[in-house]
């Protein structure tokens, strides 16, 4: 069990979410940066689909109340363990009553903590990802108890750790596909959205990232149809709108670019203020 | 009929952009068709008014070639085939106490507010599919003189179950939150129950249909949903 001492700015607990559950309109949701999560995963030889804590910008104060190994991947929150500071990417045993802590990011939005065998939390629609309106809790509470299992750390895999991308978070480029409405944009519109700079608005958070910059329009809204995580929705008024992981599963305007998986999670370790430069790639 | 690719991973199969049953029972059994054809694969299929999406969990190599995959499965006999559905009988409650805008409804389309409400329950409206919030069912066949535009000021907390008209639409909120609908009344049924395998119990091409009950029966009905053990009406039809 792990004892939530501080819960930090916005932390949950997420996996890869509930895909099968769109039909009932339940937002997909699942960890913000898929890559990071995955490296923390995998340095403990966990699944993929094993649940992680993600933290955003400020960190979480936990203590653990068994032994395990832990890794920590996504933005570098200065984590400690028991006062000293711990490497990111890197697996880390921790024993009973050892405290872990977080502070503010150096670099990137999105931490992700890993433990061995991920956390046990309760599942629901066969996901552990806390989302609005479908699970109780949302973010971490104080003093929440988070199930994990005890893991003996006969062998602690030292060394164990792997190179992580900095391009991750430096990178401006999202790259991006045609959405179902782009063809109805026109010549200037086209030409405005793929070759401007863009930066984010103080409106970003897991359900959506809006652009500070608006692309004059004259597009009605559609007929509300199916949405993704990634989509670039444009609104009547020229804002653009680029749906994120715990998006309302349809809408109905026009979805004019879809994010390829991989600049989802690029643009999940961005926030306010930062730019992005939309890279179209041909489908294939 | 278009097919588009959505992304890397996604296809989206669009018809003609209107909303009519004919379009939805074509969806429906395209749908259906689907279903079965991938049914050993991980693959999720949704629908909307008069588009279907099609998502897989890797990068779909070659996404012409599926999309050619996924045009054999069509038939032009979709749209006129036989189709099951239940007729859920919801129970709402038009009391003053829930009603928020049912005054103002009444004024505006000169009409009783027992004549709105005896519109509103005798209309027989179709599931055409779940979004926008978990649970939240697109229902259509509101009656013209029912229509109405949403408030210009949102309500920032909405009682889960309020019932409302928005525009050419009527509906029910699953959960407690803002909302810009005409509030006329309140259901005490759960529309969403994230405990159970099958969260809602409609599905799209369902139909639905409203009756009015007191504000006890109302209360009765909630603290017996609560309980798990209320049971709605429903009924199976063969068209």
């Amino acid at each position: 069990m792990i004892k939530v001492l501080k819960t930090g700015l916005y932390s949950s607990i997420q996996d890869l979410g509930r895909p099968e559950f769109q039909i009932y309109g339940v937002p997909v949701s699942g960890v913000m940066d898929a890559y990071s999560a995955k490296m923390a995963n995998i340095l403990l030889g966990n699944n993929a689909t094993d649940a992680v804590l993600e933290m955003t910008m400020t960190g979480a104060v936990l203590q653990f109340k068994a032994n395990t190994l832990l890794s920590i991947s996504g933005a570098n929150l200065n984590p400690k363990l028991n006062d000293s500071a711990i490497r990111m990417h890197t697996v880390i045993s921790a024993n009973t009553d050892d405290i872990l802590t977080f502070g503010q990011t150096t670099k990137g939005l999105r931490s992700y903590l890993a433990v061995a065998g991920g956390f046990q939390t309760k599942v629901i629609m066969g996901s552990r990802s806390m989302c609005r309106s479908v699970t109780a809790q949302t973010t971490l509470k104080l003093n929440d108890e988070l199930k994990i299992v005890e893991y003996n750390p006969y062998e602690t895999g030292k060394n164990a750790s792997v190179k992580f991308n900095n391009d991750h978070f430096e990178s401006s480029r999202i790259d991006v596909f045609e959405g179902p409405e782009f063809d109805a944009l026109n010549h200037d519109q086209k030409e405005k959205l793929l070759n401007s700079e863009f930066s984010i608005s103080k409106e970003n958070n897991r359900m959506a990232y809006q652009l500070e910059q608006v692309l004059e329009n004259k597009l009605e809204p559609i007929i509300t149809s199916s949405v993704l995580p990634g989509t670039v929705q444009l609104t009547p008024s020229g804002k653009l709108i680029i749906l994120m992981r715990d998006a309302q599963t349809t809408g109905g305007y026009p979805r004019i670019l879809q994010l390829k998986e991989t600049a989802l999670n690029v643009l999940s370790q961005k926030y306010t203020g930062d730019n992005l430069k939309f890279n179209l790639i041909p489908y294939q | 009929m278009k097919y588009k690719p959505y992304g890397e991973r996604s296809i989206l199969i669009e018809w003609p952009q209107k909303i009519d049953k004919t379009t939805l029972n074509d969806v429906l059994n395209f749908k259906k068709a689907l279903q079965n054809k991938y049914a050993k694969q991980k693959v999720y299929i949704n629908s909307a008014y008069c588009s279907i999406l099609i998502s897989y969990d890797t990068t779909i190599n070659n996404i012409y070639d599926r999309i050619s995959d996924i045009k054999r499965q069509y038939s032009k006999e979709f749209g006129h085939d036989k189709s099951t559905y239940n007729l859920w009988r919801i129970p709402v409650c038009y009391d003053d106490y829930f009603a928020l805008d049912l005054d103002e409804l009444s004024e505006v389309k000169k009409c009783d507010k027992s004549e709105i409400i005896r519109r509103h329950c005798e209309a027989v409206y179709t599931v055409y599919f779940i979004g926008f919030l978990p649970g939240f069912l697109y229902l259509g066949g509101l009656h013209k003189n029912l229509h109405m535009p949403r408030k210009a000021k949102p309500r920032l907390n909405l009682l889960g179950g309020a019932v409302g008209i928005g525009g050419q639409q009527t509906g029910i909120y699953p959960h407690d939150g803002p909302g810009g609908w005409n509030i006329i009344g309140n259901s005490p049924v759960d529309l969403f129950k994230a405990d159970q395998d099958k969260p809602c119990f409609a599905k799209a091409g369902d139909r639905v249909q409203f009756y009015k009950v007191t504000l006890e029966e109302h209360q009765k009905i909630k603290a017996l949903e609560a309980t798990g053990f209320y049971k709605l009406e429903s009924e199976v039809i063969d068209d």
